[in-house]
């Protein structure tokens, strides 16, 4: 029999369901796994450990894998009775501490759960842990967690993208089938596409934020990381949904059989090829993959329609004036009054907030509030905040113009692969421009894909990037499931630990 | 405008009201409002602005704003945007209070009112939804402070007027008028101690004809008293720092009632950069026309729309009708009144007079009167129709007051009805002018106090319970005769 890591969500699922395996010999089989990659808990040794995990309890996930063979065996149970995930540590919950990456929230628990993770847990799930991640989701590389970098299953001297890359590594590594992550910028996408896997960000507004730390409110949307984009449609069917009474940017539109299209043939497809993610950034490692996967969908009888998304440079400071605006005042309760780190014997309360923020706070979060609080403040709000704004609007019609020759765009994920730990972490700006192909559609409130399409320089994994228009979520599914059934990309796995 | 000028200059006075709004759950979450419990047992997750914690919008609270809106006859505007307003504050749980900053809901708009006989209009700027911060306790903490967010989240509608109040007097009548109209409407309850109606005075003082002088705001005006005499000494204080050559700088002031001076908080200098922007948690707040039509359905009529009719329907006079008007417990005790007895003006004279006089001598207001509506209509009643004279009207008042009983019984018992029995009257009549010959005389050569003379021997004959107006006709009918 395959091992149980080597299954799907749907094949696990359909274990679970026929009594094959119960919920709480799955649970302890991946609890095993994942308790050799824990990032705080312990220490083990040099490059033993990825680093995923950054909180486990097993009380707790036995305890909901024995609620879980309970309904299994009273025939109540959810479409995903007892299958395993884990959530990127920026989703509160009850039964695991929540950090978002750093020393700020060292010991914090939260009193509820996350709408994401109680919407998952309704439908069967058992959460297995909480992942690593860029502190408050800051970062492209996972190197700004306050408890380790996480390491590339595929090469464990690399970065596996940031900020969901304890999510991505955890499924890439299969220490978990699934694991949420939260996309700001591309944070599903591009660590999906530097561990070789697939991973979706919905429309925004299609999952709840209630409860999901918040990074740039206008942008932060949760979205499921698994292996195929067959589990990525469970997932997301299972986490997405109106929820009026606590998040008011939650789109009123009910919640969706996302596996609905998966079979539909990709003839005539229309595929919007954007010149300007194919240029000279387009490193030859990545354009050889990219080209081959868009040949695929040819020979599956889409059309390639070239297009051009003429701002699509413009989204790198449009991003990074916008998002830092927001985390410059979503992160002002982190002020050591009221939960959270605080400075010990501060000498009155302005020391008090300076100490204690200066203390919790890693270096990219602080740079980011300080780029915040500059455009925000008087003299340079209409200059940045307002500008930028501007040409928010502008990305997001240059899309809508595109949409009328097209019905999905393709293009690169990221520029390259992974790229080393370490290499860009004194280079901000470095950081910020690899990632020029996932911002225009965070910005533009798209859905936005990733899929496995064939391994670059290192033998490194390349993403294939699939942005629809809003709401079109079933159907990037669809052409990323097509993709899926003739090619076996998303099927490989890293040598590197597993 | 005739200024009232203070040693040759004129006083230009804005407000800044916060009306606390009297929603049962806060603005931005589910938790209660209710005033004076156990510190930090009303506050909910999102009002301790726990992590991944959202806020939503509270309908209750927006009804109320356009119900402000179309009780002074502003603009609700179409789509209004919530900002934060950035700061540290330890009794600020998210570090930004969500706020209306470019777009209120509430835009203009006017507050009229008498000052004297005077007719006085304010302008409004504006009234925007805000939440309230929670409370920084520094008693009963030894060397630190105590934080309570029970208000937290509380929501405030702040209303906002243009710099069109002229005087301290003014600015007390402007201020009393908008408590009337937002208790009226049921808004807010009215209570300034407990905070829920706060008072902020932006204060400069000019000569005529000049430009707008520097102001001062004076913070947290909770009594209506308070209120007059901050502006007063705030005036006084910016006249003499001119006149001793000083230029007034812009600050934020805080009155001392135990020494009646204001006294500088915060100067311009210290004034925050609030970095002000859409909050990206809140969509734009959406009114349609449908809902301030099915509002405005559901509102009671307005203080100034009620005395217009009290004038046009009862034939009140404009002071009547705008008195009976201050308060809804009023008009409405009015209005039963004069529709039980069909006597407006006579039930309106009652009300103004005697039964103000005996509230006033307790804590004023109506619901606390002892005599019912109908019961003051059964008096007027017995007034109206001859029965007994307004001065026995006053005995069975105080009997009523003291809950002895019912109008016709207590005029039986006390024997107040008025002689309507003309046979007794001539009777009365003939032996008063029998027995006083000389007075008669003196009336016949023209005297007419001998005639008043007359008509008190009379009501004293009839120990009072004759008809004034019957004595006077029987006694020149007989004269005449």
């Amino acid at each position: 029999m395959t091992a149980l890591h080597d299954l799907s969500v749907a094949a696990l699922a359909a274990e679970l369901r026929a009594k094959r395996v119960s919920a709480v010999e799955t649970a302890q089989h991946f609890l095993a796994r994942a308790a050799q990659h824990t990032a705080r808990l312990g220490a083990p040794a040099e490059g033993a450990s990825n680093g995923a995990f950054v909180a486990l309890n097993e009380d707790a996930t036995l305890a909901q894998a024995r609620a879980a063979d309970a309904r299994l065996a009273a025939g109540t149970a959810g479409r995903l009775e007892g299958v395993p995930i884990a959530h990127k540590d920026i989703f509160v919950t009850r039964d695991f501490p929540t950090t978002a990456g750093s020393k700020m929230l060292s010991n914090y628990r939260s009193p509820f759960d996350a709408t994401v993770v109680a919407r998952l847990a309704s439908e069967g799930m058992v959460t297995l842990g909480k992942l690593n991640c860029d502190e408050f989701a800051m970062g492209s590389g996972n190197e700004n967690s306050a408890w380790s970098a996480v390491r590339n299953p595929w090469d464990a001297s690399r970065i596996p993208g940031g900020s969901s890359g304890g999510s991505a590594a955890a499924v890439a590594a299969r220490l978990t089938p699934a694991a949420t992550g939260t996309d700001t910028g591309g944070s599903i996408r591009q660590p999906a596409s530097f561990c070789g896997i697939t991973g979706i960000k919905p429309t925004y507004g299609r999952a709840s934020r209630y409860g999901m730390i918040a990074y740039a409110s206008s942008l932060d949307q949760a979205g499921p990381m698994a292996r195929s984009a067959e589990d990525c449609a469970l997932l997301l069917s299972a986490l997405c949904g109106p929820d009026p009474d606590r998040d008011s940017t939650s789109l009123d539109v009910p919640a969706e059989d996302f596996s609905r299209d998966l079979q539909r043939p990709l003839q005539g497809l229309r595929v919007g090829i954007p010149a300007e993610f194919f240029g000279e950034g387009l490193a030859a490692d990545v354009r050889v993959p990219i080209e081959a996967a868009l040949q695929a969908l040819v020979d599956q009888g889409a059309v390639l329609v070239p297009l051009h998304l003429p701002r699509t440079e413009l989204a790198i400071p449009v991003y990074y004036i916008l998002a830092p605006a927001e985390a410059s005042s979503n992160l002002s309760r982190f002020d050591g009054v009221k939960f959270g780190h605080r400075t010990k014997n501060p000498a009155d309360l302005i020391d008090m907030y300076k100490k204690t923020r200066a203390e919790g706070f890693g270096d990219e979060v602080k740079r980011r509030i300080m780029i915040g609080t500059y455009v925000l403040s008087h003299g340079y709000y209409d200059a940045y905040y307002l500008q930028a704004q501007k040409i928010r609007r502008m990305i997001a019609s240059d899309f809508q113009q595109a949409f009328t020759q097209c019905d999905v765009i393709a293009g690169p994920v990221a520029p390259t692969v992974a790229w080393k730990i370490g290499e860009k972490s004194d280079d901000p700006v470095a950081n910020y421009l690899a990632d020029i192909f996932t911002l225009p559609a965070s910005l533009a409130g798209l859905p936005g894909l990733s899929l496995p399409c064939g391994l670059g320089a290192g033998g490194m994994p390349v993403g294939l990037q699939l942005i629809g228009n809003y709401l079109s979520e079933a159907r990037l599914l669809n052409v990323a499931h097509q993709y899926q059934t003739a090619t076996d990309w998303h099927t490989r796995q890293p040598g590197a630990t597993a | 405008m005739s200024a009232k000028l203070v040693q040759g200059y004129e006083v230009v006075i804005g407000f800044e009201t916060h009306a606390q709004l009297s929603t049962q759950s806060k603005i931005f979450s589910r938790a209660p409002t209710a005033f004076g419990a156990e510190p930090n047992t009303q506050a909910c997750a999102v009002d301790l602005a726990l992590p991944g914690t959202l806020p939503v919008m509270n309908k209750g609270a927006v009804e109320r704003a356009i119900e402000l809106g179309l009780a002074v006859g502003a603009h609700v505007a179409e789509r209004s945007v919530f900002a934060r307003k950035n700061y540290f504050y330890p009794d600020l749980p998210k570090g930004y209070q969500i706020s209306q900053f470019e777009i209120p809901v509430v835009q203009g708009g006017a507050v009229e009112f008498y000052l004297g006989d005077e007719k006085k209009t304010v302008r409004l700027v504006r009234a925007h939804l805000e939440e309230d911060a929670g409370k920084s306790l520094h008693e009963d903490f030894i060397g630190q402070s105590g934080i309570d967010l029970n208000r937290a989240g509380t929501p405030l509608l702040e209303i906002v007027t243009e710099p069109d109040i002229r005087s301290s007097e003014e600015a007390v009548a402007y201020a009393k008028e908008l408590h009337k109209i937002v208790t009226w409407i049921g808004i807010c309850d009215g209570n300034m101690q407990e905070g829920s109606f706060r008072c902020d005075a932006n204060v400069s003082v000019r000569k005529p004809g000049q430009p707008l002088g520097t102001r001062r705001e004076i913070k947290n005006l909770n009594s209506f008293k308070f209120m007059q005499q901050a502006i007063d000494f705030e005036v006084r204080w910016q006249i003499d720092q001119i006149e001793d050559g000083h230029a007034i700088q812009q600050a934020t002031v805080l009155f001392d009632p135990d020494t009646g001076e204001t006294r500088a908080m915060r100067t311009k200098e210290d004034a925050a950069d609030y970095r002000y922007f859409p909050d990206p948690d809140l969509p734009p707040l959406v009114i349609d026309r449908d809902w301030v039509e099915r509002v405005k359905s559901q509102m009671s009529e307005l203080p100034r729309v009620m005395a217009a009719r009290f004038v046009s329907d009862y034939g009140l006079p404009d002071y009547d009708a705008t008195t009976l008007t201050q308060s809804k417990a009023m008009a409405a005790y009015f209005e039963a009144v004069a529709q039980a007895c069909q006597q407006p003006k006579l039930a309106s004279n009652w009300l103004m007079g005697e039964v103000s006089r005996r509230l006033n001598a307790g804590d004023g207001s109506i619901e606390a009167c002892p005599v019912s509506a109908a019961q003051l209509a059964a008096l007027v009643g017995r007034i109206a129709d001859g029965t007994i004279s307004n001065n026995a009207g006053k005995q069975v008042f105080d009997a009523l007051w003291k809950g002895e009983g019912e109008v016709d019984a207590l005029i039986e018992a006390k024997g107040l009805k008025q002689m309507n029995d003309s046979g007794a009257l001539d009777k009365i009549v003939e032996e008063v002018l029998a027995a006083n010959a000389d007075n008669v005389a003196q009336y016949k050569a023209g005297k007419e106090k001998a005639f008043n003379a007359l008509v008190g021997q009379v009501m004293k004959a009839s120990k009072g319970k004759a008809n004034p107006q019957q004595v006077n006709e029987a006694l020149k009918a007989k004269l005449a005769g």
